[in-house]
């Protein structure tokens, strides 16, 4: 076991590292002078010394690139040449909004997708099996910037159901305004993550329910429902948890839409505006700091994947 | 044998008692009909042996009896009473009531009948916990003396092990501890040896036999192995292709051996005294379409007797002139068949 | 009352416990294994897809107003009529016109950059499974790590950087998809690489590349259609992405997912000011196109898994 994670941690800080450096490099990628370009219409004097200081540009590129990671590593992302925050100020007032949005959607997914997957399986290309499989299809062909517009036209603008764009609650100053501007978010984000849970699921339960040991378990006159919870979805898990490693970095793309469409303060939000604005340090200080972000989270889930089935460990 | 039972328990209505059981299964090709008219009955402390090879309908006949077969695929008509209730045909939650704590099965694979993520003592306390209330101390106690009375040593240390840490042989005496654990009136085991090492099979029939002697406990036998429940049954029903073909006491059936197939089951077991090099009988042909069955015995085109009688003409179950042996067959087979059975080696 | 589905114990065929060969047994009841045709329904959505490719290859041809036309004589925001058959946005442009015109960005990209994915990724992909070696380790770690970069985030860092031309993001997105190709393509060569029919052939001294082309390529190729579908999918659903993060092809060129983010931007006005045309007609003809495409994968993936059990 320990062999297996020493194993997987070396990969994770290889991943790490080449994930800086591609960060790092991404400004280079502009032709002439880096701090020039970095700047752009940020060209002050004021803010060429901060740059120079900062990525100590009369040194060659891979010392930059250390004293830009030494930086990192002591919290320094550098500011942002328009209203000169600090990166790492940015990022903590968004990330917050990030996790909430992740955290609330999935939930919300799995809330769903659980009771589809159990009673579909059961009766498996029965009616109900054939209506969530045709159901998950569709989901798939509705991606947040799809389906996120015509819901919030439909229950924000038509319906006044929900609060349109704009008009973001923190959690911490309003408990309940916050959870209503992020319950339409959280279902646009929810709605691709429930085709793949349940797709998994289901599939995983069907073939879990079809082993001797259930037809065993029911022999000792075990209640179906006992049965599901407590033999056929610990096999079947470890399936789902993986699977939530690889739907985090889908969740990416669908949390920047969101946060555009509903004008939420995000990372996305303020990726975008950052970009618009030809902030390119702090675009950079974003890149890396969700690029490493999602490494970590997959790293994260392969690792439950290993406790949660004990054989897997001991291979 | 078994020590018969006191004379009260034989005015009470017989353990299992199973009438004209059919079962059939709709598939693409048509209706599979896999068990066609059973009829049995067992008592308590007896054991019933059920011989047949793979496809004959035993262990769907096993499943159906315990009311394991999916609804949606299976039909099932007849009639299958335990203790005098009616169970054939009635909602899980009414067979719930049976399950683990009057009628307990046996599965024939211990590798996949285990949960492979779940320890094994776990799995034992599992229907203590739930059937009989006890709590979490009691349960483990109740199941260490039953992994001791399975004959599993260091039982301890094997309670927080998983299925993949013990042996084949072990993992069948966890099984049955799991069966036994709430004292069921009546055990299926379905082929509860095959798979195993040829020597840890006596050891797991002789604790079956013994368990079965003590807890005075019903015991259907389901094998394709006439071996088998030569030496440990009471009574021996033969199936064929979804029919029973003989059935007897089982010395009577050794001894009054009429059926063709029952005869070439037997021959088809090697014998240890038989000289070096004996060929080894086996039937030859195949088993019978079951979706559309052709007129006549089932065994009409593999048995080396066949009339032509046989081929048109579907032998009904007949009395044989010992009682309690019934056979379905136009020309039965007269002569006596000595059985070296007490030899014991390579047999039981 | 719901009921759990115990399957059937197979009955085969075995060796009794004292070595006697005893006769195969009856097949276990079939449930029900589906019909390998392809249905109507399959062709429906491929001729939906063929009709949308039509369009975009032919829109010039059709009578359609200039997409990129500001027609001041037509309402603003207007709603679908005769004039214009799926109204106007807010610029006074025919939807109905952007949206046909549109369709071409998300095809070019779906499919360009796929192929650039399956020429970057997947004859690598081939090569190295069937050679193997430190080569095929080496680039099989590689893909791991790249893959491990979201590819969102990397495409809108480059994006940023190098510019926004159609060709480009095809450029970038179809780069950013070899490792995930490879992967694939590596996996299914590696299950017939080592099938026997490949060594025969060896033995009897073609190449390797002959090999490749003739014996394997032949038998991956279902696996390279039906997830090629999938890829152009979700490259689709990439762009539109970035499109309605207006990281994509810029305006006034028209693209579904530029209009999804016009729709979208006068959504914060309010009932009044706002335009559900450019919402639901941009919505619709995303949802459309990529609804028959993962139909078309997935029946072409049923269609020729021959191991495949329906359950």
């Amino acid at each position: 076991m320990g062999r297996y994670i020493a194993k997987r941690v070396v990969l994770l800080i290889i991943i790490v590292f080449f994930v800086s450096v591609a960060s790092f490099f991404l400004v280079h990628l502009l032709p002439g002078n880096p701090a020039v370009a970095i700047l752009g219409p940020n060209d002050t004097p004021q803010n060429s010394a901060i740059l120079n200081k900062q990525l100590g540009l009369d040194h060659s590129l891979w010392v930059q690139y250390f004293i830009w990671i030494s930086h990192v590593f002591r919290g320094n992302l550098g500011q942002s040449f328009t209203t000169h925050q600090t990166t790492t100020n940015i990022l903590a007032n968004s990330f917050p909004i990030d996790i909430e949005l992740i955290v609330f959607s999935q939930l919300m997914a799995f809330a769903v997708a659980l009771p589809m997957a159990m009673t579909a399986s059961r009766r498996p290309n029965r009616l109900f099996d054939q209506f969530s499989n045709s159901t998950a299809f569709g989901f798939l062909a509705l991606p947040p910037f799809v389906i996120g517009p015509v819901l919030v036209l439909l229950f924000a603008v038509h319906w006044r159901v929900f609060p349109g764009p704009a008009s973001y609650v923190p959690l911490t100053q309003n408990f309940w305004s916050n959870i209503h501007t992020m319950l339409l978010p959280s279902i646009v984000l929810a709605l691709g993550s429930i085709v793949l849970y349940f797709r998994l699921l289901r599939n995983d339960l069907i073939s879990t329910l079809q082993e001797d040991f259930i037809t065993m378990a029911r022999s000792k006159g075990l209640t179906d429902r006992r049965i599901m919870w407590r033999h056929a979805l610990r096999p079947s898990s470890v399936t789902l948890l993986s699977s939530a490693g690889v739907a985090i970095a889908g969740l990416i793309a669908g949390t920047f839409v969101v946060e555009l469409l509903l004008q939420l303060p995000g990372l996305g939000f303020q990726l975008i505006s950052s970009i618009n604005q030809d902030d390119y340090t702090v675009v950079q200080g974003i890149t890396l700091v969700v690029a490493v972000a999602i490494v970590l989270i997959q790293f994260f889930f392969d690792f439950i994947f290993t406790v949660v089935d004990p054989r897997i460990a001991r291979d | 044998m078994t020590p018969s039972p006191p004379v009260e328990a034989q005015l009470a209505p017989p353990l299992l008692e199973v009438e004209n059981l059919k079962v059939s299964f709709a598939t693409p090709q048509g209706e599979l009909r896999a068990v066609q008219g059973v009829s049995l009955s067992l008592e308590q402390g007896k054991t019933l042996g059920i011989v047949g090879e793979s496809g004959s309908g035993k262990t769907v006949l096993s499943r159906a009896i315990m009311g394991l077969l999916p609804r949606h695929s299976a039909t099932q008509t007849g009639s299958v009473r335990f203790q005098g209730e009616e169970i054939l045909n009635t909602s899980d939650k009414n067979l719930r009531h049976f399950w683990g704590t009057k009628i307990a099965m046996v599965f024939q694979d211990p590798m996949t009948s285990l949960n492979p993520v779940q320890r094994i003592g776990h799995q034992i306390t599992e229907t203590l916990k739930l059937h009989l209330k006890l709590d979490r101390a009691e349960a483990k106690e109740t199941a260490l003396s039953l992994l001791i009375q399975v004959g599993i040593p260091s039982p301890v240390e094997r309670f927080d092990n998983y299925p993949n840490q013990l042996s084949g042989g072990m993992r069948q005496r966890v099984i049955i501890a799991i069966a036994l654990a709430c004292a069921p009136r009546l055990l299926m085991a379905d082929e509860p040896t095959t798979g195993l090492d040829v020597t840890v099979q006596a050891q797991i029939l002789d604790l079956l036999s013994t368990l079965q002697r003590d807890r005075q406990m019903g015991m259907v036998l389901v094998t394709h192995d006439l071996g088998v429940v030569a030496t440990r049954t009471d009574e021996i029903i033969v199936m064929y292709a979804g029919n029973v073909v003989e059935r007897a006491p089982t010395h009577v059936l050794f001894s009054e051996m009429s059926m063709p197939y029952t005869e070439a089951l037997l021959r088809s077991i090697p014998r240890i005294g038989n000289p070096s090099h004996t060929r080894l009988m086996s039937i030859e042909g195949r088993p019978p379409d079951l979706i559309s069955p052709p007129p006549g015995c089932p065994f009409a085109p593999r048995c080396p007797y066949v009339q032509d009688k046989c081929r048109h003409e579907k032998p009904p179950l007949v009395e044989g002139a010992v009682p309690g042996h019934s056979y379905a067959c136009w020309f039965p087979i007269s002569t006596p068949v000595t059985l070296k059975s007490d030899s014991g080696a390579g047999v039981a | 009352m719901t009921e759990i589905a115990a399957a059937m114990p197979e009955e085969t065929a075995s060796l009794g416990p004292l070595g006697v060969l005893l006769p195969g047994g009856a097949a276990a009841p079939d449930h029900g294994a589906p019909k390998k045709r392809l249905g109507i329904f399959f062709w429906i959505c491929a001729g939906w897809i063929g009709l949308i490719i039509l369009v975009a290859l032919f829109a010039n041809l059709l009578p359609l107003p200039n997409p990129d036309f500001q027609n001041f004589a037509a309402p603003q925001n207007g709603a679908p009529g005769w004039g214009h058959l799926l109204g106007t946005d807010d610029l006074n442009r025919d939807i109905f016109s952007r949206l046909l015109f549109g369709s071409r960005v998300s095809l070019i990209v779906g499919f360009g950059s796929t192929a650039i994915g399956l020429i970057l990724g997947g004859i690598p992909g081939m090569f190295s499974a069937y050679r193997r070696g430190r080569v095929d380790t080496l680039l099989n770690t590689v893909s791991y790590i790249v893959l491990a970069f979201p590819a969102l985030v990397a495409v809108i860092a480059i994006g940023s950087f190098w510019g926004h031309q159609l060709w480009k993001i095809t450029v970038v997105i179809g780069v950013f998809s070899a490792p995930l190709i490879f992967r694939i393509i590596r996996a299914s060569t590696l299950s017939y690489a080592s099938r026997d029919f490949v060594m025969a052939a060896k033995a009897l001294g073609a190449s390797d590349s002959r090999i490749l082309a003739r014996e394997i390529f032949p038998n991956i190729l279902p696996t390279i259609v039906s997830f090629g579908l999938i890829a152009v999918a979700g490259v689709i659903v990439l762009e539109g992405t970035l499109a309605f993060l207006g990281l994509s092809v810029p305006p006034p060129t028209p693209s579904w997912g530029n209009m999804l983010n016009e729709g979208a931007s006068l959504l914060a006005g309010g009932p009044g000011q706002n335009n559900p045309w450019l919402v639901i007609f941009p919505a619709a003809a995303m949802f459309s196109l990529l609804f028959t495409l993962n139909v078309v994968a997935d029946k072409l993936r049923s269609h020729f898994d021959v191991t495949e059990v329906k359950l």
